[in-house]
């Protein structure tokens, strides 16, 4: 179970990381619409117009 | 069915412009909606018009833009950067939905001299920057407003600061509480299967001092806030539902840490960061709702127009901005306008529509030395105001800080369940010490799992879960029929024997007058008689005015016809003079008055010199499905009364109709405030239905609030529920949907407390292993969402059958 003293520090490495990926990306704004923009990728714009 | 306009929604009317498409003919009403069709579809955003809601009528009101080219105007919202580029926060009117963003997003960035727009569903805010050489802010207005929205400037406040910051920090507290928590889990997973099948103490020191460093973060920084609420509590002496969460964390985290370093026998680090997760989720969803009634409050001050005509003592007249004027000032308004400040009039007569103030809906003749208030609309007439009161002194401040004390007192009513639940506080902590004390006389070293497991099965997951899965579940159930959810209060106070208070104007009624009867008095047809009254009303601005609309038929005056306001209009037809209006009026030209009957909502004469032709009775129609609907709800046990600022007259005809026999007229929001505290003070439980600006306040007040999604932005901000589609049909749904809501939560709760019951005997027995406890726990949790699932079905099923016997036996 040694390997433990190695995967348990490094699940925490990563653990930090994702909150301050998370810290960083709520402070620029990425989680202040949570509805558009879940639809804004299904809508494409028409066809382009003025082409046959 | 009548066909309708394809821009507008509309009806298309006896003339329409048809165009051919690929979806077969389009009609159009105008040639303005036409234009905009066109431009739309060549634009290749046709796509709005199939992700919009079918039928939403649009109208904006773009004249009042071109204040804002007014450079004193544009500078109080226009921010300039160093590199010459122009930013503007706009709050957007008439967002339905995501696909919403998606067009306005499209529309700047093909209007020349936007360099950036960025829109947010959530808040309804867009935040466009500019080019100002190219384009001025007027221009971005416009340009937004094509497709049909309502652009606002609005003031880069700190109320919007203040909420964005608050929001991102309790995102982050969410963050860190969900990801730390799972890593915790994770551990106390491993830590359940060493006990099941051994571990070695090494390994396990390792696991507790890992879930110890994972809790950390949760407890100290996710769940400092409700650290900061208990000790607010105690500060002021009024505990909280705050402190017993902060007394279990403290003595579940203190023993978990004693138990790590070896002075204890049990952790209990995964209760602690699943409860902090739990409760920051549903605060989080607290915070959202917040904001939405916060902005409705703002939403107020954007009613006044920003830039005003005023008088010069030289008798120039100069448009300035609205914050300039000074009480004593005299301002021009002509039709059309909205009143931006409290004023005299000093000359000149208007026909002021005061709907948003008191909720009449028929314009009030108000000429010389009268006043007129803020927020009111101008129907007809032009005057001269000297300006009495401006800013923060007008009425429409006044219902502003009249709103903001209804949330007040509501916030008092839920500050009650949380004396309640201090009650519950103090019990929980009672029995946690009760025994602590039978222990330490039975054996010393089971005083802290036992004590321990009293205070952390008074928060149980089951429980926690009854009533939140119920709601979401029902709140599914209920949007797919067209009410949309955003408060809990409502399901619980949709009972029998509770009162629902229901405006009349745009809630009861479509709040459009239409025509309901037309009585020829001569030998002139009804239908000509309809034709000539169209012809003169064509060009007012009277409300009664649009009944007669539809009745346009090739009759033309020949000159602009008179307004007289709160009289009637006149006007010729082939040298023949008519008049259309109160009896009164016409009588001037067509001799005594005919006798009159009852009934009539609002009845209007027509007349020629010396021969009354016809009068004609208009009403504001009940919706169609109003009648069966207020029968459903009297059938459920719900006491109806209607409380409207309309007249009685107008009233008591659609309290007949729909067989109501309490009803109140001429409320103003005051008395319509009054008349619910008077409800409240007889014990009765008060749901209200409204629309407008005048119910908002009551809206605000009331036990529960249910808004019309055609009303106001305001009116929907303070509901807990939205009636969307213009339809009353959901409320008897919401009647059975809510009666098994309540069955449901009890039941679920029912079966946790009595699983919890058990649980915190047999633990404090000693009987229960912490893996058996586990997996009785998540058996639990899963029985209690399954049970709430059952809510989404579409059909009441027995069980709702038996909730009206329990119910009606209670």
């Amino acid at each position: 179970m040694s390997i433990l003293l190695l995967l348990i520090p490094l699940a925490l490495l990563l653990l930090g990381i994702a909150v301050a990926a998370f810290f960083w990306a709520a402070d620029n704004g990425q989680f202040d619409d949570l509805e558009a923009e879940a639809v804004r990728i299904l809508l494409d714009d028409d066809e382009p117009v003025g082409r046959d | 069915m009548t066909e309708r306009c394809r821009h507008c929604g509309e009806p298309a009317g006896p003339s329409p412009i048809r165009v051919a498409t690929d979806g077969g003919a389009a009609l159009f009403c105008c040639a303005g909606c036409h234009a905009a069709w066109t431009w739309i579809t060549a634009a290749g955003l046709a796509r709005y018009y199939r992700q919009r809601e079918a039928g939403q009528p649009v109208s904006v009101d773009t004249e009042r833009f071109s204040d804002f080219a007014l450079p004193d105007v544009a500078a109080h919202y226009v921010a300039e950067a160093d590199d010459g580029s122009a930013t503007v926060s706009l709050h957007i009117g008439g967002m339905r939905c995501a696909a919403c963003v998606w067009l306005l997003e499209k529309v700047a960035e093909q209007t020349a001299g936007v360099l950036s727009c960025d829109v947010s569903f959530a808040t309804h805010r867009a935040i466009v920057r500019f080019d100002p050489t190219t384009i001025d802010l007027a221009g971005v207005l416009h340009a937004l407003a094509r497709p049909g929205f309502q652009p606002e400037p609005v003031v880069p406040g700190e109320l919007s600061n203040a909420q964005t910051n608050e929001r991102r920090h309790a995102l982050r507290r969410l963050a860190v509480a969900a990801l730390f928590g799972m890593q915790t889990m994770m551990l106390a997973f491993a830590l359940y299967l060493g006990d099941a099948y051994g571990m070695t103490d090494a390994t396990r020191t390792l696991l507790e001092f890992a879930s110890m460093v994972c809790t950390l973060p949760v407890i100290a920084y996710a769940g400092a806030p409700f650290f900061r609420g208990a000790w607010r509590g105690l500060v002021e002496r009024q505990p909280g539902m705050d402190l017993p969460v902060a007394l279990a964390l403290t003595v579940a985290f203190t023993t978990s840490v004693l138990a790590t370093f070896s002075i204890g026998t049990t952790v209990y680090y995964d209760s602690v960061a699943m409860f902090v997760l739990l409760l920051t989720g549903s605060r989080f969803l607290e915070l959202a709702a917040r904001h939405r009634a916060e902005d409705g409050v703002a939403a107020l001050a954007r009613m006044l127009p920003d830039a005003v005509d005023r008088l010069n003592p030289d008798g120039s007249v100069e448009r300035i901005a609205r914050r300039e004027l000074r009480s004593g000032d005299r301002i021009r308004v002509r039709t059309g306008d909205t009143l931006p400040v409290d004023g005299r009039i000093v000359s000149g007569q208007l026909g002021v529509d005061e709907a948003l103030l008191s909720g009449e809906s028929r314009p009030l003749p108000r000429s010389v030395g009268e006043s007129v208030c803020a927020g009111a609309g101008v129907a007809a007439g032009s005057a001269t105001l000297v300006v009495e009161r401006t800013g923060a002194s007008t009425t429409l401040a006044e219902v502003g800080r009249l709103l903001e004390r209804a949330g007040h007192q509501r916030a008092t009513t839920r500050a009650f369940a949380d004396r309640l639940a201090s009650v519950f506080v103090v019990a929980v902590v009672l029995v946690a010490a009760l025994a602590a004390t039978v222990w330490s006389q039975i054996d010393a070293a089971r005083i802290v799992p036992v004590t321990l497991a009293v205070l952390i099965v008074a928060c149980p997951c089951a429980l926690a879960l009854a009533t939140p899965t119920a709601l979401s579940a029902a709140a599914t159930r209920l949007a797919r029929d067209g009410l949309l959810l955003s408060g809990a209060g409502l399901l619980e106070r949709f009972r029998p024997g509770m009162t629902l208070l229901t405006d009349k104007t745009g809630t009861l009624t479509n709040g459009r007058p239409v025509l309901s009867a037309t009585h020829a008095l001569a030998g002139v047809s009804a239908t000509h008689c309809r034709a000539i009254a169209a012809a003169l009303e064509a060009e007012s601005e009277h409300p009664l005015a649009r009944a007669f609309v539809p009745f346009a038929a090739g009759v033309s005056l020949d000159a602009p016809a008179d307004v007289r306001v709160g009289e009637g209009v006149c006007g010729t037809i082939d040298g023949v003079e008519y008049r259309l209006g109160r009896a009164s009026f016409v009588a001037a030209i067509a001799g005594c008055e005919p006798a009159q009957t009852a009934n009539a909502e609002s009845r209007v004469y027509l007349g020629r010199a010396n021969e009354w032709l016809a009068s004609f009775d208009v009403c504001d129609a009940l919706r169609a499905d109003a009648p069966a609907s207020v029968a459903a709800l009297r059938q459920a046990g719900i006491k109806v009364v209607i409380a409207s600022g309309d007249s009685p007259t107008a009233v008591a005809v659609a309290a007949r109709e729909l067989g109501v026999h309490d009803w109140h007229a001429n409320l103003s929001p005051a008395n319509k405030l009054e008349l619910l505290a008077n409800l409240h003070a007889a014990g009765e439980s008060v749901v209200m239905l409204g629309d407008g600006v005048n119910d908002a306040p009551v809206l605000a007040a009331a036990d529960a609030s249910i808004a019309m999604g055609g009303g106001t932005a305001l009116a929907r901000a303070n509901a807990d529920a939205i009636l969307v589609g213009d339809t009353l049909t959901p409320l008897a749904t919401l009647a059975d949907v809510s009666r098994r809501t309540r069955w449901i939560v009890r039941q679920s709760a029912a079966w946790a407390i009595a699983y919890n019951g058990l649980a915190v005997t047999a633990a404090a027995l000693g009987l229960i292993t912490p893996w058996m406890a586990a997996i009785g726990m998540s058996a639990s949790s899963l029985l209690v969402v399954s049970n709430a699932l059952r809510l989404r079905r579409a059909t009441a099923d027995r069980s709702s059958e038996l909730t009206v016997l329990a119910e009606r036996t209670v």
